[in-house]
């Protein structure tokens, strides 16, 4: 059996689509013919002309929300189109807050299995996917039984975002249907937290710190070096969980995963958990006091030292080149 | 205001971990309550704390030959567990675990249940929600605050550029990111309460569930595990009052700088 048709499920964000909501189109052309998207929100029009251009034909539009968390009406409005055009052999979902909470509902919705973490997608006479195991030291693949449609949840970054120079793909309204009392969940209210410089996850240099820092005061420092190299700053789960910055810094298994030119480990011992979200770096600097920790084994460049000297020297040699 | 907690026992993630023969994770040494589940149960605690009524029980699926991952849930204030566990389950996925821990925590009808974003050795995500459709309970994810207003629960929930303020109707599922509060540690007096606390132990067959779970019901399967690329280990250099600059003229060799 080879793949016939592929549904994604692209997620809006200023007008257009996410990075990986990109890559996840570009991906599924090369393994069916027919790629249909599904997305949400005010900017239907505008979507259908990215989706198109990324490699989709037809735009399922569930519209706007209202303020209801997309989880559980975007879900019923893929199970009405299932129920309606018969079910895709794979649905792509974005790993993301709510492309995890839209892979989960249509799962339990249409009780199909779900396979998350996914980082590649192939047709060999059915899909097979591959998820990244042990801090990435080895590749899980595995492939759905029964009946589709299979629903894969991929990283982002697992694909190479490329326009397909298609034309706009034809929008198709995906009513959401009758919705009962797992409905209830409204944002009242949207914080947007100020960010200077690039996104973690698109940034050319990355800096992280973790728990060798010490205190959550000297995540300044992480701060500073990362601006002055115009990159962003990232953190392991260890000082998340400790409260020292927002979850929205991780980097790892829990967490975002970045491919920078340059990733800069602070402090970080190297958890399994923090490797599998950074050692695809194109180059990793590792600087920690235990020559022992385990980053070293992947680091292109390691400094065996205190990170409270290293550190503030390296940002002084910074500000000292201007 | 009784809440349910689901909770995992697993393998001590700071040990060396790998899959058996049936691709299965190797589940046969000591287990230990999932870290991320402690902020769970910490945030229930204090929830039915300020409601000044009700109880916490946390739900776990897995092997009941080691419970001290429950016991240690219970020490640090849980009224109850109950974990299902049967030889049937293993290889049970992400769906299947979700139907055995909602048809116990549909039993229990909380008010509120709460979970950790994912487990530590799994790292699925998708089995809360899962729980919740099932139930027919609206879910908020990624929560990294969470308070009960009358028969509203209020979250902060993390989003990619911030935070939203998002309210659901009780009875609802909740799931907590790390950090949401400093889990406590269990007292003595805790630990040894928690040895007279009910722990309930279910069979597959007391759900009525067999055919849903287990490598038959999974419907996914590991076709191969294969040895990743390898990362080789560069240069190190210990630190002589020159690691920034020899950073610096790495950072120049590939032309970050």
């Amino acid at each position: 059996m080879t793949v016939a048709t592929i549904w994604v499920v692209v997620e809006p964000s200023n007008g257009s689509l996410t990075t990986t909501s990109l890559e996840l189109l570009s991906h599924a052309r090369t393994l069916s013919a027919a790629v249909a998207a599904i997305t949400w929100g005010e900017n239907g029009a505008q979507v259908a002309s990215v989706a198109g251009e990324y490699g989709a034909t037809t735009l399922y539009d569930v519209g706007a929300l209202n303020g209801s968390l997309p989880g559980v009406p975007v879900a019923s409005a893929i199970a009405a189109l299932v129920a309606a055009h018969g079910a895709p052999d794979a649905i792509l979902v974005p790993t993301s807050y709510d492309g995890r909470d839209i892979a989960g509902r249509l799962s339990a919705r249409l009780d199909r299995p779900v396979l998350t973490n996914v980082t590649g997608l192939s047709d060999e006479g059915g899909l097979v996917t591959e998820h990244p195991v042990f801090g990435g030291t080895q590749t899980v693949k595995a492939r759905f039984t029964g009946d589709g449609p299979g629903i894969v949840v991929v990283r982002a970054k697992s694909f190479v975002a490329e326009p397909s120079g298609g034309v706009g793909a034809a929008v198709v309204a995906a009513p959401v249907g009758d919705l009962g009392s797992e409905a209830g969940a409204m944002i009242t209210k949207s914080h947007v937290e100020e960010r200077t410089g690039p996104k973690l996850e698109e940034a050319a240099v990355v800096v992280s710190g973790g728990r060798g820092l010490g205190e959550a005061d000297k995540y300044a420092l992480i701060e500073e070096a990362a601006k002055l190299l115009h990159g962003a700053a990232g953190a392991s789960r260890a000082i998340v969980d400790a409260g020292w910055v927002p979850y929205s810094h991780q980097v790892g298994q829990t967490g975002k995963t970045v491919k920078p030119t340059v990733y800069i480990a602070c402090g970080i011992s190297g958890a399994t958990q923090h490797m599998v979200g950074m050692k695809g770096s194109k180059n990793i600097v590792a600087i920690n006091k235990d020559p022992d920790a385990p980053i070293f084994q992947i680091a292109d460049f390691g400094v065996v030292g205190d990170v409270h000297k290293v550190l503030p020297a390296l940002i002084a040699a910074l500000k000292a080149r201007g | 205001m009784n809440i349910v907690v689901c909770v995992k026992q697993i393998p001590d993630p700071a040990a060396p971990q790998s899959l058996d023969a049936s691709h299965n994770l190797d589940r046969s040494g000591k287990l230990i309550l999932d870290e991320a589940d402690t902020y769970g149960v910490e945030m229930a605690l204090q929830l039915v704390d300020k409601a000044g009524t009700g109880e916490v029980t946390v739900v776990s699926m897995g092997s009941a030959t080691d419970v001290a991952g429950l016991r240690n849930a219970l020490a640090m204030g849980a009224a109850k567990a109950v974990i299902v566990s049967d030889e049937s389950l293993r290889g049970t996925d992400a769906l299947g675990t979700a139907k055995v821990l909602a048809a116990v925590i549909g039993r229990i009808s909380p008010d509120l249940v709460l979970c950790a974003t994912e487990s530590s050795d799994g790292y699925t995500g998708t089995t809360p929600v899962q729980v919740a459709e099932l139930l027919g309970l609206p879910s908020i994810t990624f929560a990294k605050s969470v308070a009960v207003d009358g028969t509203t629960v209020k979250v902060d929930r993390q989003t990619e550029s911030g935070y939203d303020e998002v309210t659901a109707p009780l009875p609802a599922l909740v799931t907590v990111t790390a950090g949401v509060v400093e889990p406590r540690y269990a007292s003595f007096k805790g630990i040894m309460a928690a040895k007279s606390k009910p722990l309930e132990v279910l069979s597959v067959a007391d759900l009525g569930l067999a055919s849903e779970t287990g490598v038959a019901g999974a419907r996914q399967t590991i076709t191969d595990v294969v040895a990743s690329e390898a990362r080789a280990a560069g240069e190190k250099h210990v630190d002589d009052g020159d690691g920034a600059e020899k950073i610096v003229a790495f950072l120049e060799s590939i032309k970050v700088l």
